[in-house]
């Protein structure tokens, strides 16, 4: 085949091309991955009982600040990765800070607390059962997302991968916040970080497969 | 900026808004530097003018099918590039290629070259179109290479306009999927 045949072929007929198509596609994929988490965690999981309380109310706001820096950032990161050429204008540093805080956070809280309280502080009551609902709560959020992704153009594949799982892991977090009742810090910055660490690793892992176009 | 980004980048304006002549010289002038761009990689690893068209015309389908991950507050000259070095990483991985050997750049010498010597690629599209689906095949066949109009189309398929326009955007793409796989054998 010539190449100006392609071109000709290409070239007849073209369509309009709706220039917000790729922001609005992550956008409502994003949104959708949110309603299922929030979905399989009021199924699976149901809101914690004593939601309504002073001290159930401030932890809560501060699970979400937290889950929810990591997904603001994140998907602003995804939006410009799923474009050739965006990783030359993403650094990494930005997607950190959310964990940074944390992690600053629970390590002045456990500076507060007598050493005797450490273990309790750190593994709570659940750690288990939030060390295993994050990620399968992320699944169908990942998956919704990086089908999004698969329709633009993203040319470095694994850290894509990477943050589309952190992206998943963060709304997945956000939505198990609610449901969990191990009020700490440390228990915070070491369960809920380290699984939504764990999503962006398998997000890494399977981007290079998922993604390629 | 110089003269050839701004004159590029105003035909893809013009592309994106849907004006056919000017997506045909978009095209027409990126296929020509791709081709500068690849013979020059290629050369390096002893594969020859019908392999670096093969990847010329992989490329000029991924600009076609991604032109919509443009955003047109950014220069054209670096898309363009990011595009063109993805497919040639992902032809070097997928024939197994040393990426030591091939140099990628980071410069934008996509637009350095000019190459208007056409090889024929080795593929051959009517008959990678055999093995679509039959509405796909019918529609790309009517309005990409046969030049007839939407509703023409739609009769000769016996599917409505809007299912002609569907089939060929997918159809392009499973297009593109082919012809990747055929280059890596």
């Amino acid at each position: 085949m010539k190449t100006d045949d392609l071109v000709a072929a290409l070239s007849a007929h073209i369509e309009p091309v709706n220039r917000r198509l790729l922001s609005r596609t992550v956008y409502i994929a994003l949104a959708a991955g949110t309603v299922v988490a929030f979905g399989l965690m009021l199924v699976g999981l149901g809101v914690r009982a004593d939601l309504m309380t002073d001290h159930a109310l401030m932890f809560l706001l501060l699970k979400l600040a937290f889950t929810v820096g990591v997904v603001g950032v994140a998907s602003v990161y995804l939006m410009r990765l799923a474009r050739p050429g965006g990783e030359r204008r993403t650094s990494s540093i930005l997607a950190m800070m959310p964990f940074a805080a944390i992690v600053l956070l629970a390590a002045i809280s456990l500076g507060l607390a007598p050493s005797s309280h450490w273990d309790e502080m750190v593994m709570g009551d659940e750690w288990f059962e939030c060390l295993l609902s994050i990620p399968i709560i992320a699944i169908v959020p990942f998956a919704v997302i990086i089908a999004a992704v698969r329709r633009a153009a993203p040319t470095n594949l694994a850290r894509t991968g990477a943050v589309a799982g952190l992206v998943a892991g963060g709304v997945s977090a956000m939505a198990y916040a609610l449901h969990c009742t191990d009020d700490s810090l440390p228990f915070v910055a070491a369960w809920y970080g380290g699984t939504i660490v764990l999503c962006t690793l398998a997000g890494a892992a399977l981007g290079p497969r998922l993604l390629r176009w | 900026m110089t003269t050839q980004e701004i004159e590029l980048k105003a035909l893809m304006l013009a592309s994106l808004d849907g004006d056919a002549a000017s997506h045909r010289a978009l095209l027409d002038r990126l296929s020509r530097r791709l081709r500068a761009y690849y013979k020059g990689k290629l050369a390096r690893i002893g594969r020859g003018p019908a392999e670096a068209e093969d990847l010329v015309q992989e490329a000029v389908l991924a600009i076609h099918l991604k032109r919509h991950t443009y955003d047109p507050v950014e220069p054209l000259t670096p898309w363009v590039h990011a595009v063109a070095r993805y497919k040639l990483i992902d032809f070097l991985r997928r024939t197994r290629t040393s990426l030591v050997d091939v140099p990628i750049d980071e410069a934008d010498t996509i637009m350095a070259h000019d190459d208007n010597v056409d090889a024929e690629s080795t593929h051959d599209v009517r008959r990678l179109m055999e093995r679509l689906p039959k509405n796909m095949r019918c529609a790309i066949e009517a309005v990409k290479l046969d030049g007839q109009s939407i509703a023409e189309a739609a009769q000769r398929c016996g599917i409505s306009e809007s299912g002609v326009k569907v089939n060929i955007h997918r159809g392009l793409k499973a297009l593109a999927a082919l012809i990747a796989q055929e280059t890596r054998t």
